[in-house]
């Protein structure tokens, strides 16, 4: 599969991760988004971003956990939890926000 | 609904016109990446099969239609798909071998039931010998004890012999080759998890439970999937493991290298890189000193350890000349509680009514305790220990008769979610007879994939996704802390 987006070619697996993560950009994800009728508010860019300063450190996306954890640092208490993470991505952390943020999708017994 | 109704049997239904497959590697179409001269390799590939493998060439032999299979898998009973009866499933192979491997299926091939081995039929070997998860119910009626999942590894292995490679299943071994797990976490992500493992369990409790990685010298190697460390409900399971633990001051480890239970070598029937994958197990050992080695909550890395281990890393029951002790998380607490050491308080647990799903590699693949049934007394003794509600399902869906979680042997992945919703389904109604019957509230599982599973499932049946727990989890709960340490 492919994401055709300003006059660029990006290849993508079959379920719309990015092959090559070095090809992310903020309009991408967004161009992701919008294709699935989301509009990344602030609150998704924080999601976003703590999924890639992880990912840049760790080479795999946070556990939940984690990632909750660091969101309740930067948004407040009452947005550190899973259902509100599902309010952002309804689809899911792994399946939606990885993929915006350009990360492989994890895979394993999970 | 009674929880001893009988099951319903699906009508059959006509043959989809592309029966649903999982993804492939990098390719769309299972045959697009076939090798060129695939049928003399597969042909090859099954003579090596049945010759090394003798209770395939027996399975293949004897089976003689009676029917006792039919109705017994969960995928034939969620989706009616003739090709889902283990006896058809079964006959993919068996027609090959007949025509290229048995004198009569040389000779009068359509006598004995033998089939050239067409590219069609290829396609079908690549469907369902990936809607089979390796279970094994269907065995324990079959009057011969003829058991699909090694006839499903062997079709597995031939398909991955001539380059249909699964993607799911080989991205994970990729990832155990190059990274030591399942998720492909490095070491330092793994002390980072932990060490906030550390912090929650802190502010929840107030004690300081530790989570001690790479600990040379410690008594214990605790060996889990993974997803002990990524997901939910199964991190509550390796919390609740720590604080036994704790309370019983045993001096235990996690390891980077050996960060994975799992085997999924075992599901393609590779034995080459089931070996190699054990070999970590041992490594670990000799390098952390550890006296014994603790298999989590996996359900098929216990099959390996108890099944396949002594072959590959020795005998498991002795300490001496190296060996170690090897015990399921299960027999290692129930021990505990039989002893009467662990401390637990059910009244945390007063609001809930609890379920067992006997996870099917664990419950027809492995053994635990001495006595033949102690594979399902004492995770049921356990849950008993920390909850005083617990209910079984129907005598028919539960330990040696238990029903797959619709996602094991490697069917985990997202293409294939109608296959594992439908073959969800026979646990879902015994599931929800006893939420209609008794209250039921939470369905305890001993499998990182059961969890996973039904987590992705349960929603589809109108059902919460929180309502399956891990069992260390209700243990581990009702677990009385001490504060002092």
């Amino acid at each position: 599969m492919v994401i055709e987006f300003k006059g660029r070619v990006y290849q993508t697996d079959a379920e719309g991760f990015l092959v090559n993560p070095d090809e992310w950009s903020e309009e991408l994800a967004e161009k992701m988004a919008a294709d699935d009728d989301c509009e990344l508010g602030a609150d998704h860019w924080v999601a976003i971003n703590i999924l890639r300063d992880y990912y840049a450190q760790y080479a795999i996306a946070p556990p939940i956990r984690i990632l909750i954890r660091h969101m309740g640092k930067q948004l407040g208490r009452e947005k550190a939890n899973s259902p509100y993470l599902y309010e952002l991505f309804p689809f899911g952390p792994a399946k939606q926000a990885c993929r915006y943020a350009g990360l492989p999708k994890p895979t394993g017994c999970i | 609904m009674s929880a001893t109704r009988k099951l319903d049997i699906p009508k059959i239904r006509q043959r989809d016109e592309a029966a649903k497959k999982p993804y492939f590697r990098s390719q769309d179409d299972a045959t697009s990446q076939l090798i060129d001269d695939w049928q003399t390799v597969a042909v090859q590939k099954l003579g090596e099969e049945i010759r090394s493998n003798r209770a395939l060439r027996v399975f293949l032999d004897s089976c003689v239609k009676c029917g006792a299979c039919t109705d017994k898998c969960h995928y034939f009973l969620g989706d009616g798909d003739p090709l889902n009866m283990p006896v058809a499933r079964q006959d993919l192979i068996r027609g090959v071998y007949r025509r290229y491997h048995t004198l009569a299926g040389r000779l009068f091939p359509k006598l004995v039931g033998a089939r050239e081995f067409t590219e069609p039929l290829l396609q079908d070997w690549s469907a369902y010998y990936y809607q089979c998860s390796e279970c094994r119910r269907c065995a324990v009626f079959c009057p011969f004890g003829i058991d699909t999942a090694e006839i499903t590894m062997a079709g597995r292995s031939i398909l991955d012999a001539v380059g249909v490679k699964q993607n799911y299943i080989h991205t994970v071994l990729d990832n155990v080759e190059r990274v030591g797990n399942n998720l492909g976490m490095i070491g330092p992500a793994i002390a980072d998890t932990l060490a906030g493992l550390e912090e929650d369990v802190f502010d929840e409790t107030g004690v300081n439970v530790r989570f001690p990685l790479d600990d040379a010298g410690a008594d214990v190697l605790l060996l889990v999937p993974s997803a002990d460390f990524f997901a939910e409900p199964h991190v509550d399971g390796l919390i609740g493991c720590a604080k036994i633990f704790h309370q019983q001051g045993i001096r235990w480890t996690l390891s980077t290298t050996a960060s994975e239970a799992a085997n999924f070598a075992l599901f393609v029937g590779d034995e080459e890189k089931m070996q190699t994958i054990a070999d970590r197990v041992s490594a670990a050992v000799r390098e952390l000193g550890v006296k014994q080695v603790v298999v989590g909550e996996c359900g098929h890395a216990w099959r390996v350890a108890s099944s396949y281990w002594p072959g590959l890393i020795g005998d498991g029951t002795s300490t001496d000349a190296g060996g170690f002790d090897t015990r399921h998380i299960c027999e290692f607490t129930h021990e505990l509680f039989r002893k009467g050491a662990l401390r637990l308080d059910q009244t945390v647990h007063s609001d809930k009514v609890i379920t067992f799903h006997d996870s099917c590699n664990v419950a027809r693949g492995s053994r635990m305790g001495k006595q033949p049934r102690d594979i399902y007394r004492m995770p049921r003794e356990l849950l008993r220990a920390a909850c005083e509600n617990f209910v079984d399902m129907a005598p028919d869906t539960i330990c040696e008769y238990t029903f797959c979680c619709g996602g094991g042997g490697g069917l985990l992945t997202d293409e294939l979610m109608d296959v594992r919703v439908s073959g969800a389904s026979p646990r879902v109604n015994a599931l929800e007879a006893v939420i209609a019957n008794h209250g039921v509230t939470h369905m305890a599982a001993i499998c990182a994939i059961c969890k996973s599973q039904f987590r992705s499932v349960l929603p589809h049946y109108g059902l919460g996704m929180d309502m399956i727990v891990s069992l260390h989890q209700i243990v581990g709960d009702a677990v009385v802390l001490n504060r002092q340490m």
